[in-house]
């Protein structure tokens, strides 16, 4: 076949794969993991009627969304008001393209688009989800919306500034910006969080955890300031604003905000798991004769149905890490308060600005000391 | 003349805020655990599991109208259930009964007797002003239906819903 024709055709076939087939599937069961682990949390059972253990509640709530009334509120901008939905979707979708999600399938990689600014790109179109809400809060014609539109703006060029930050220490010691190499990197060195694997005895790789771990908090704590997560969910704080950007909207162009929400932190999740937590790259302990007890590298790279086997563990393992970072999500959603807003202001600007900055020059000195 | 409240001095660890949210998210975990091992008491599955063995005699549901032993529906139409009940959900169209039956001497009958049920505050009021012990709230509380003629207890309906009631005083059973 023609190279170009069976680029075009895989990248379609990996696109539709892994929106509808994964992502989708996975905002609307986040959804529902949200509802039932909050409820566990707090003493109760959550949603349990539809399906087994309430398992077909998110066909329901689409069901449910789907035939409400599509409603325009007289006096807003109508244009930017039906954009808005898209553009809190959209983005948080696009971001997935770069992400590595496995190693390779029949000899195809496991990644939309594997181009060398990867993660430039991701911050590129991440911070565009702010004009989703932005606009929605603009153009209801309203004020609450609007106050949240606002908040959220400032909220996310104040963490935008961490979250940049925070990476920087990853690629002074890969050189690369291109994801695949930073997971190939972290396969042959050990994850980003714990680089001494596999170099025990060396005290620069143990040094060097220190500034990777600080990265990865701060990092994951701009996440959920960027996905609007509580703590920082003072876009749409209920007790404050009504419901924040989204208080004008209903039926499907709601649902869209709120499946937008889970998508960001599904996206989210994928690039910390990318970069810190050694993207789909799971070690299996092995043993046989010829090596004795050593950890096994699986992935699609082998011939025949094992390759197969191989690259469908891999996808596997990487959902499963950003599954586990969801749980995560849910579990400090529902057990941490809202920042006060000048609290918030003063965590990012104060806090996590200078030790993102301060974390780089240790970083880089730790990584001129490291023995070639 | 405003108030200042002092504010107590945290000290470092406190300023760092850490261990709290670490503190808050085991005390949740702990929760979470706790109801996955099934050791948390949670709220009873209504449709399925229901209080209704436990429920105890002086609970008050719905209005019913009772049969004593011998199969004689006791009202005797004086009204005062329908008089007395505060949202007036009660309407009784009296009727005679003929001479030569067995308890002519009743002389009423109630013809119609209709509950409201969307009225009906389940106060007990009628249960206490009947002379005839023959209004008795039971202990039913699931009372649905679809539109609001759905919702009007009629006569067969309330004596289905009461039943026949034992240890009650017959009064007209004697020859006098």
């Amino acid at each position: 076949m023609n190279p170009t024709l069976f680029l075009i055709f895989t990248s379609l076939l990996k696109i539709v794969g892994i929106v509808f087939v994964v992502i989708l599937p996975m905002v609307s069961y986040s959804v529902y993991a949200e509802r039932r682990v909050s409820a566990l949390i707090q003493d109760r059972l959550g949603p349990n009627r539809v399906g087994p253990a309430g398992l077909f509640q998110p066909i329901a709530d689409a069901m449910k969304f789907i035939l409400k009334e599509d409603f325009t509120p007289a006096n807003v901008n109508k244009f930017y008001y039906w954009l808005a939905p898209c553009l809190a979707m959209v983005p948080a979708l696009m971001t997935i393209a770069v992400v590595p999600f496995g190693s390779t399938l029949f000899g195809v990689p496991m990644v939309i688009a594997d181009i060398n600014v990867g993660v430039l790109y991701v911050f590129a179109i991440a911070s565009l989800g702010v004009y989703g809400i932005v606009i929605a809060g603009w153009s209801s014609n309203s004020k609450y919306p609007f106050l949240g539109g606002v908040r959220s703006s400032s909220q996310m060029i104040s963490y935008e500034l961490s979250l940049g930050l925070a990476v920087i220490p990853i690629f002074l010691l890969v050189g690369q910006l291109r994801l695949t190499d930073i997971v190939r990197y972290q396969i042959e060195n050990g994850w980003m969080i714990a680089p001494f694997v596999g170099h025990w005895t060396d005290g620069w790789k143990w040094l060097l955890a220190i500034p990777m771990s600080i990265s990865f908090v701060v990092f994951t704590i701009a996440i959920f300031a960027e996905t609007n997560r509580l703590p920082f969910d003072l876009p749409e704080a209920e007790t404050e604003l009504v419901g924040g950007y989204h208080t004008e909207y209903g039926s499907m162009k709601f649902a869209l905000f709120f499946l937008g929400e889970y998508a960001a932190m599904i996206t989210g999740s994928a690039i910390i798991v990318t970069l810190f937590l050694g993207g789909w790259h799971l070690p299996v302990p092995w043993w046989n004769h010829a090596h004795g007890f050593h950890w096994l590298l699986i992935d699609g790279s082998l011939g025949g149905w094992r390759g197969v086997i191989g690259g469908l563990f891999n996808i596997f393992v990487f959902f499963g890490k950003v599954s586990v970072l969801l749980l995560f999500f849910i579990w400090v959603r529902w057990t941490l308060p809202r920042f006060r807003y000048d609290q918030l202001m003063r965590l990012g600007w104060v806090f996590f600005f200078e030790i993102a900055l301060v974390n780089i020059f240790l970083a880089a000195i730790i990584i001129a000391c490291l023995p070639q | 003349m405003a108030i200042t409240v002092s504010r107590p001095k945290l000290n470092w660890s406190e300023r760092l805020y850490l261990p709290a949210i670490l503190g808050g998210m085991a005390i949740t975990f702990g929760h979470l655990k706790n109801m996955l091992l099934g050791r948390t008491k949670v709220t009873m599955q209504y449709p399925e599991q229901k209080w209704d063995s436990q429920m105890p005699d002086h609970y008050r549901g719905a209005p019913a109208l009772v049969k004593d032993e011998g199969g004689r529906v006791r009202c005797v139409a004086c009204q005062l259930c329908e008089f007395i009940c505060p949202p007036r959900a009660i309407r009784i169209v009296p009727g005679e009964i003929p001479l030569g039956e067995r308890f002519a001497k009743v002389e009423k009958y109630p013809e119609k007797f209709d509950i409201d049920m969307i009225r009906c505050i389940y106060c007990g009021m009628c249960e206490e002003v009947c002379p005839e012990q023959a209004i008795f709230l039971r202990k039913d509380y699931a009372i649905t239906g679809y539109t609001r003629a759905e919702m009007v207890h009629d006569k067969e309906k309330l004596i289905e819903i009461g039943g026949v009631m034992h240890g009650l005083v017959l009064k007209w059973n004697e020859k006098k």
